[in-house]
């Protein structure tokens, strides 16, 4: 009876998360704000539900009574985040509130499933930290000058990851903590107001060359730490912001084109390169050591196939850090393709989503911040899911909002806050926008009489 | 609301252009996203096979709480190993023809051998229809495994078994247009239902190795097999094999080194396809050493000779070791089949089908479909071609020098019959010594004109191909054709 009821909901289970993801994507074309709020109250049902749903699952295969307890805490996280919002923010984007909220419970479910210590050390870590982000906001409005602290970026950003190197400890063969955090994913968003602040109003060469210079040393001490997924993030999100101010492609490609001969030149250079690409290329010829990792990975995708094994019927466990680094893998494997498809989907339609809060937003500075951050999350949602399922070799990133680990998700609830922020902002910015191009004009001017 | 003037709608919108490069930006990280997708479903539809049954891979055993096991069936239907229930309520499996599918079909405890290991997951999924899976689990039972039919004859394998007797050997019989794998037999063997009881003793047995399947892993010198290859590098060095002509004088001797004929026949003035016929072992060591080890080498290889094979199963890659640096008499061994070369019977059938199919090798394959357990097909496979290893051209002429073997050479006794075999004959000297023993070889196949079944036979300790794998071989294309 139980495993009657574990098979039809793992098939109610992607029902319901194909509905959430049509309704991302329907919100694109709706306009009218009732019919937007109509979908917005449809979207948190969906959410109840999975939630119910999961956790009634897995209550009824571990008997372990937490699991009821943790729905209860999901729930009131849900209600109070949405609540909060409501209340505090009238003009904030509830769609980027609801998909934080989807993802965070697709990524408790999976760890309450794969550990349930570390489940709850996450949802403390979450709740704190969506509390303090709920500051975020207004922060953004008061703090006018944070985009003149270009340097303060820029030595925080260099002399943090130094430390990292320096003093950090060794886990998986990468220096990656310090202190129980991980502090080059709190530098990412530092970097991005680094990079914005600097090019904001002037994208000269000059300033592009200093850009390159602080960018240069963020990639090169991270690579130094073995961190190699983080400093492709950096180097991609450095590449696109020069793009997209400087509008040369030529930028991005000759970038392009430099970072592909520094990966030649990593492979032949560091032992651990090699070995994640012999990994990905030929996982079975290193099975016992480095391709063991993939190739239980890949087990986990195939037999999950289309519809999963239904929560709690496959063995995850069985791919070493599978709530990190393969959270994708065992998501796949126990809920199913067709639900990873809809969670890339999900992925794709918020950053979608952020780019468009980016375009609408007329100061040229935060408008540089939202496509920054965004461009960081999509190209880690990227790393993360293309690594766990070979399609590039893996790196060690996590998908953010989904795996454990407490600095990754609070830097990521913190840059949705910025987003928020953000697009809170855009609404009332008419009146800063003529100040700047007075101040533009001005510099033109001055350029001129020079 | 003012009136737009002319030409603003000429001009580029301001907004637009500004933002194009975040358009830009959107497409490609869409992209990316797509390729995710595409890659995933791509995995899921074609690669997740090949990872799912590897035999690394233990997830499936967990489905065993929850599926009876399926049987595999031969390709007329017959089970050749089901799940049967004991007077406990315990499962266990059952072999109706005991040691003769032994490896090939192999066991499924002790860990999991041959197909009980290569169709493990098809034979712990159930695709019985959904509502009766509802009422199994409402009912707290088992739902019934897939069946797993095998392209393996029950009449060619019962013939090829009995012919080897008690004498260690193996045979493997193929489909050459398909790649079908027909039979395959490894002796000595063992009775799967009877594992538990024997496995100390099976583990522990060297002489024998019952448990060893000797078809794909068996590593064996090839004997005068082997001058398929050495006819081919010849034929490739000289475009015909009609310039070649030699005086026997029933041995060989070039640098100390002396090579002799079988019994020290004298097969005197001959040409390539009369040496080939009679397997003349001065002219081929004569040929050899002329062609030198570089080349010799390459025609192997090309036969897939220190290659990867295209099999599923466990296999041992064939080994042929000389190169442009080896000595006279190493060549003049290596190209009679004797030297530092290995092959298994498997490879040597697999050679004997590429010639019969004009070239082309059709990867070997057991298993022809999956059923559910009322018999609705639930996959089917279909022959796949691994590539062309022959010109048309260079088959045809091996064709016709394995055809002179039969029809006046080493391999007579196959002739007069209803259907028409090529083929060529072996016998492998091994071990140390002054006396050597040797094992008897044959590989052909029959119906030259649009051949039927490609066969390799060998017999450990056999004599002569013509003595001891010869008849074999014929006891096979009988049953094959009048059975």
């Amino acid at each position: 009876m139980i495993n009657l009821i574990v098979e039809l909901s793992k098939y109610l289970l992607v029902i319901l998360v194909i509905l959430y993801t049509l309704q991302c994507f329907q919100m694109f074309r709706k306009r009218e704000e009732h019919r937007q709020n109509a979908l917005l109250r449809k979207q948190l049902a969906v959410i109840v539900l999975f939630l119910t749903l999961s956790f009634l699952v897995m209550f009824l295969k571990s008997k372990d009574f937490r699991m009821i307890f943790f729905y209860g805490e999901m729930l009131l996280y849900v209600a109070a985040i949405e609540i909060a919002y409501r209340l505090l923010y009238q003009k904030a984007s509830m769609l980027l509130v609801n998909n934080m909220c989807m993802l965070l419970s697709i990524g408790l479910v999976i760890l309450c499933r794969l550990n349930m210590e570390k489940a709850e050390r996450q949802f403390m870590i979450v709740a704190a930290g969506s509390a303090l982000a709920l500051a975020v906001p207004v922060m953004i409005q008061k703090m006018r000058f944070l985009k003149k602290l270009t340097w303060v970026y820029a030595a925080v950003g260099v002399v943090m990851l130094a430390a990292v190197f320096v003093l950090g400890r060794t886990t998986f063969g990468a220096k990656l903590t310090l202190f129980g955090v991980q502090p080059s994913e709190f530098i990412k968003i530092i970097f991005v107001f680094f990079m914005a602040s600097l090019l904001w109003k002037d994208s000269s060469f000059l300033q592009v060359v200093r850009a390159t210079a602080v960018a240069g040393m963020h990639v090169l001490i991270l690579v130094m730490s073995r961190d190699l997924g983080s400093a492709l993030v950096f180097f991609i999100t450095y590449l696109v912001m020069i793009y997209v101010v400087t509008r040369k492609p030529l930028y991005f490609a000759g970038g392009m084109a430099g970072g592909a001969v520094a990966s030649v030149i990593a492979y032949f250079l560091f032992g651990h390169v090699q070995q994640r690409v012999t990994a990905w290329k030929r996982p079975f010829s290193v099975y016992e050591q480095e391709g063991y990792q993939i190739v239980q990975s890949m087990f986990a995708i195939g037999t999950g196939s289309w519809f999963g094994m239904g929560l709690f019927q496959g063995s995850p466990e069985s791919i070493p850090v599978a709530d990190e680094d393969f959270v994708f893998s065992a998501i796949c494997e126990e809920l199913g393709g067709a639900f990873a498809i809809c969670l890339i989907l999900i992925c794709m339609s918020f950053f979608l989503m952020i780019v468009n809060i980016s375009l609408q937003i007329k100061n040229p500075f935060y408008k540089l911040i939202a496509l920054g951050l965004g461009t960081e999350y999509a190209f880690q949602v990227f790393l993360h899911i293309g690594g766990a399922t070979k399609l590039i070799p893996m790196t060690g990133i996590t998908l953010p909002l989904v795996s454990y680990g407490g600095s990754s998700a609070l830097t990521t609830i913190i840059m949705l806050a910025i987003i928020q922020g953000l697009y809170i902002l855009r609404e009332d910015e008419d009146e800063e926008l003529e100040k700047i191009r007075k101040a533009l004009e001005q510099n033109a001017q001055e350029e001129v009489g020079r | 609301m003012p009136r737009k003037k002319w030409g603003d709608n000429k001009r580029k919108n301001p907004t637009q252009s500004r933002n194009r490069p975040y358009a830009i930006v959107s497409y490609m990280f869409v992209a990316i996203f797509v390729s995710l997708i595409g890659w995933l479903v791509y995995f899921n539809l074609v690669k997740s096979e090949e990872f799912i049954n590897s035999p690394y891979n233990t997830r499936q055993d967990t489905f065993a709480d929850r599926v009876i096991r399926g049987s595999i069936l031969s390709a007329e239907g017959e089970t050749l190993a089901a799940s049967q229930i004991a007077e406990d309520g315990s499962e266990y499996r059952y072999y109706p023809y005991a040691n003769m599918f032994a490896h090939v079909v192999g066991y499924a405890d002790y860990g999991k051998s041959g197909l009980e290991s290569e169709a493990n997951f098809h034979l712990l999924s159930s695709h019985a229809f959904f509502l009766e899976q509802m009422k199994n689990e409402f009912k707290n039972e088992k739902n019934k495994g897939d069946n797993v039919v095998t392209t393996l004859s029950v009449k060619l394998q019962t013939a090829a078994y009995n012919a080897l007797g008690d004498r260690k050997g193996a045979v493997v019989v193929l489909e050459p247009s398909t790649g079908k794998i027909l039979s395959m037999v490894s002796r000595s063997d063992f009775d799967p239902n009877y594992l538990k009881d024997n496995w100390d003793y099976l583990t522990t047995d060297e002489e024998n190795s019952s448990l060893l399947n000797r078809a794909t892993q068996g590593q064996y010198p090839p004997g005068s097999v082997f001058k398929i290859v050495t006819a081919l590098d010849y034929l490739r060095k000289h475009g015909t094999v009609d310039g070649f002509n030699y005086t026997c004088q029933g041995e060989i001797t070039k640098q100390e080194h002396t090579i002799t004929d079988y019994d020290r026949t004298v097969h005197g003035q001959e040409d390539l396809r009369s040496a080939f016929a009679y397997s003349c072992n001065s002219a081929f060591a004569e040929m050899g050493v002329q062609m030198g080890g570089k080349s010799l080498r390459e025609a192997g290889e090309s036969l897939l000779f220190n290659k990867k094979l295209p099999l599923t199963m466990d296999y041992k890659s064939s080994v042929l070791s000389v190169d442009g640096k080896s000595g006279v008499p190493l060549m003049m061994q290596t190209s009679i089949g004797q030297g530092n070369t290995l092959v298994s019977p498997m490879h040597m059938a697999m050679v004997a089908s590429t010639i019969a199919n004009r070239g082309v090798l059709m990867k070997p394959y057991l298993i022809d479909r999956v059923e559910n357990y009322n018999g609705d097909r639930v996959k089917k496979y279909m022959p796949d071609a691994y590539r062309e290893l022959l010109p048309v051209s260079e088959a045809s002429v091996l064709a016709e020098l394995m055809e002179g073997v039969v029809e006046y050479g080493t391999a007579t006794s196959l002739g007069g019959q209803g259907y028409t075999v090529a083929g060529k004959t072996g016998s492998a000297e091994y071990g140390e010594g002054e006396i050597k023993d040797s094992h008897s070889w044959f590989v052909g196949y029959s119906n030259v004109e649009d051949p039927d079944i490609a066969v390799s036979v060998i017999i450990e300790g056999g004599g002569t191909g013509s003595e001891s794998a010869v008849p074999v071989a014929g006891a096979i294309f009988n049953a094959y054709y009048y059975q």
